[in-house]
């Protein structure tokens, strides 16, 4: 299976389209399935995320949320690292949010917590990854097992939390009171009038995810750090003989991973909650991987992939209104199907696309980007 | 107080609760030992319950009912070989995209069939295995200890436990002691070696991978229709990963599995009787340090401060036989 009997284009172009193309056709036929037309189905997710003002709001903070993810899962894909515990990461991410948010939001207003939030959010996620990355580094621990534990040792450790500790006196529901306007971010409503999100939730942290996206850019493919990451996802052994240290940069690489999941919790909780509260990630963490896989690990892809997830859980919240029988469960196949189709079974179509182009011989000028 | 430790019914619930995570523990040893890392148990298990239910329900037979959990799960079995025996794909991608399909399908198509929110009906008679009285364990009620043991402990559990208890020694049986056995662990630690014997590694490893599912098929139906009777939306509730935690603090044999999994089954059966007691001396021990005791004794045991958790060593690695 030598590599390069592929033009540029059809490796980097071609095969995620036909990839996803097979993951929404399998999609397609569930639908029929439970006896649902599939292009109605189609028609109402379109409608449902891109139609009106409140659905592409929803959409796009949704999106906030898988660009932050699924960054994190790439930083540590670029490293050779499968970090599973996103979910957890993120999840452990909402303490140092509120933490922030419920010390300061009486006295200072938004901007002065801000910075505290970010660097609150990112230092829990990122503690929350140190431990499986020193593990890892340090003896060897698979970090995949690793993470996996502790996303089920975060979500006991936060229900103890919110229930015995940090919850509000006096209520039911285990959560923190909620924030006042020192702890709100700023809905992109306010800040720009002239769109209409209704009552859409998203907020400044869109624009914070599009930051750590180029930052993440930056970090990998334009600093030492970066060539360093790749480099040891690329060949462990080679990145020793050229001088780097593998349990350093992989402390490091999970802990920006950690850091950017633990990122996502802002979305949640300064921008739309205001009050930190049990399962706010649901499942997002883990949206994540999708996203980095379809986005094949590349920022740009990233946003463009967590944009499509954010159209499939906002359109899919219509559509469970529009078509009872086709619940939000839909959403978790997609998911499952693209990650299978784009990750676990990324090279099926590869042997016949070589053969093909074998066939009708490489044609010899390059279309960057001819599909999608 | 010492009840909640030690007594009949925590034993009892103990043996109950390990058992879904037994079945599930021992077909990822199989998945495993032959070298193909298995994250989508709970994936399998998930779709196994909502298959043994749907066909227990509409049959009233629970025989059929735990058929089709084996089926559904060795086809979700299969998928993940074809991923990543056949496309060399990596396993655990392909594994999280198992367990994604299936919390996603079994909820959705439940809704679908039976508009019960993604929860099965409830089981007709015949529809559940129940639990079985061994002979004589009423006159030996009254025995003390051996008879009491017999009684309350060994006797009074559905068919499966005892199954999933069978199932240890078998297993132990059929990777030491047979051909099939020693060419499977062969071909989880050295693939190259078995295939220059001229022993297909993809056959042996779709076998594996097969036996997984079946066994996996148990694990589900045991939740649906012998603990519960029917199916509710993700059910398994990261006991595949349980199980997963179980199988490696088991360093990957069987007899250490079945004492893993008893050892998580207990904490899971003093948690639920621990609720609001305190321990005199300690005080109240909240719920969620049994919940997350499982996973934390596993990362420790990962890291190697007890012993060293050591995987079979081409577990994970997609076998390449030659360059083309």
């Amino acid at each position: 299976m030598s590599a390069g009997q592929l033009p540029r284009w059809a490796d980097l172009g071609l095969i995620p389209l036909l990839n996803l193309t097979a993951a929404f056709l399998v999609s397609g036929l569930v639908v029929l399935i439970i006896g649902e037309n599939p292009i109605e189905v189609v028609q109402i997710l379109l409608w449902g995320s891109l139609g009106f003002g409140e659905g592409i709001g929803f959409t796009l903070f949704y999106a906030t949320n898988f660009i932050f993810t699924g960054l994190a899962v790439a930083v540590a894909f670029h490293a050779g690292l499968f970090n599973i515990g996103g979910e957890g990461q993120a999840y452990v991410g909402g303490l140092g949010v509120a933490a922030a948010c419920l010390l300061l939001d009486r006295i200072v207003p938004w901007w002065v917590t801000l910075p505290f939030v970010i660097l609150g959010s990112a230092a829990a996620g990122a503690a929350w990854a140190f431990i499986p990355a020193w593990l890892q580094a340090k003896r060897g621990s698979h970090v995949v097992i690793t993470t996996i534990m502790f996303n089920f040792i975060a979500a006991s450790m936060m229900v103890y939390l919110l229930v015995n500790v940090i919850g509000k006196e006096g209520s039911m529901q285990p959560e923190t009171r909620t924030f006042e306007d020192g702890g709100r971010l700023p809905m992109l409503n306010d800040i720009f009038p002239f769109f209409d999100f209704g009552t859409a939730p998203v907020n400044l942290s869109l624009l914070l995810a599009l930051l750590s996206a180029f930052g993440v850019w930056l970090l990998i493919w334009r600093t030492r750090l970066g060539y360093a990451i790749r480099t040891l996802g690329a060949n462990a052994t080679a990145a020793v003989y050229a001088g780097i240290s593998p349990a350093r940069i992989i402390i490091i690489t999970m802990m920006i991973s950690g850091g950017l999941a633990g990122m996502m919790a802002i979305n949640e909780i300064m921008g739309s909650q205001h009050r930190l509260l049990i399962e706010f990630v649901s499942g997002y963490g883990f949206v994540g991987i999708a996203v980095a896989l379809m986005g094949r690990g590349h920022p740009v892809g990233i946003v463009l992939a967590a944009i499509l997830f954010g159209m499939l859980y906002q359109g899919g919240a219509e559509l469970a209104f529009e078509i009872p029988a086709v619940t939000r469960d839909m959403i978790l196949v997609i998911q499952g199907l693209v990650i299978l189709f784009a990750g676990a079974l990324e090279y099926m179509f590869r042997p016949t696309l070589v053969r093909i182009f074998t066939f009708a011989r490489t044609p010899a000028s390059s279309v960057p980007a001819a599909a999608k | 107080m010492f009840d909640i430790f030690f007594s009949y019914p925590t034993f009892d619930s103990m043996a109950r609760l390990a058992t879904p995570l037994l079945f599930a523990c021992l077909a990822g040893l199989y998945s495993e030992r032959s070298g193909v890392v298995d994250i989508g148990l709970e994936g399998k298990m998930l779709g196994a319950a909502f298959g043994a239910a749907s066909v227990a329900f509409l049959t009233a037979n629970a025989w059929l009912g735990l058929l089709a959990g084996i089926v559904v799960a060795v086809s979700l079995s299969l998928l993940h070989g074809f991923a990543s025996i056949t496309n060399r794909g990596n396993q655990i991608v392909s594994g999280v995209a198992i367990n994604f399909l299936a919390a996603g399908l079994t909820a959705l198509l439940g809704q679908a069939w039976f508009g019960q929110g993604g929860r099965t009906p409830s089981l007709p008679a015949g529809g559940r295995f129940l639990e079985i009285t061994l002979p004589f364990a009423e006159e030996m009620a009254s025995v003390p200890f051996i008879g009491r043991f017999y009684a309350e402990f060994l006797s009074g559990h559905s068919i499966l436990v005892y199954g999933a208890f069978l199932a240890v020694p078998l297993t132990w049986w059929v990777l030491f002691r047979t051909r099939f056995g020693l060419r499977l662990r062969a071909v989880g630690e050295s693939p190259a070696a078995v295939d220059t014997a001229g022993i297909s590694v993809t056959f042996l490893r779709y076998r594996a991978v097969i036996i997984c599912g079946i066994l996996c098929g148990f694990a589900g139906a045991y939740l649906a229709i012998a603990q519960s009777s029917g199916f509710i939306k993700d059910m398994t509730a990261g006991k595949g990963f349980i199980a997963l935690a179980a199988l490696i603090f088991a360093k990957w044999k069987p007899v250490n599995a079945m004492l893993a999994c008893l050892l998580f089954g207990y904490l899971d059966a003093v948690a639920i009787r621990m609720q609001g007691q305190s321990i005199p001396g300690i005080g109240e021990v909240p719920v969620q340090v049994f919940q997350a005791l499982p996973y934390v004794l596993t990362v420790i045991l990962l890291a190697g401060f007890i012993g060293k958790a050591i995987p079979p060593k081409a577990s994970g690695i997609p076998y390449l036989k030659e360059r083309t």
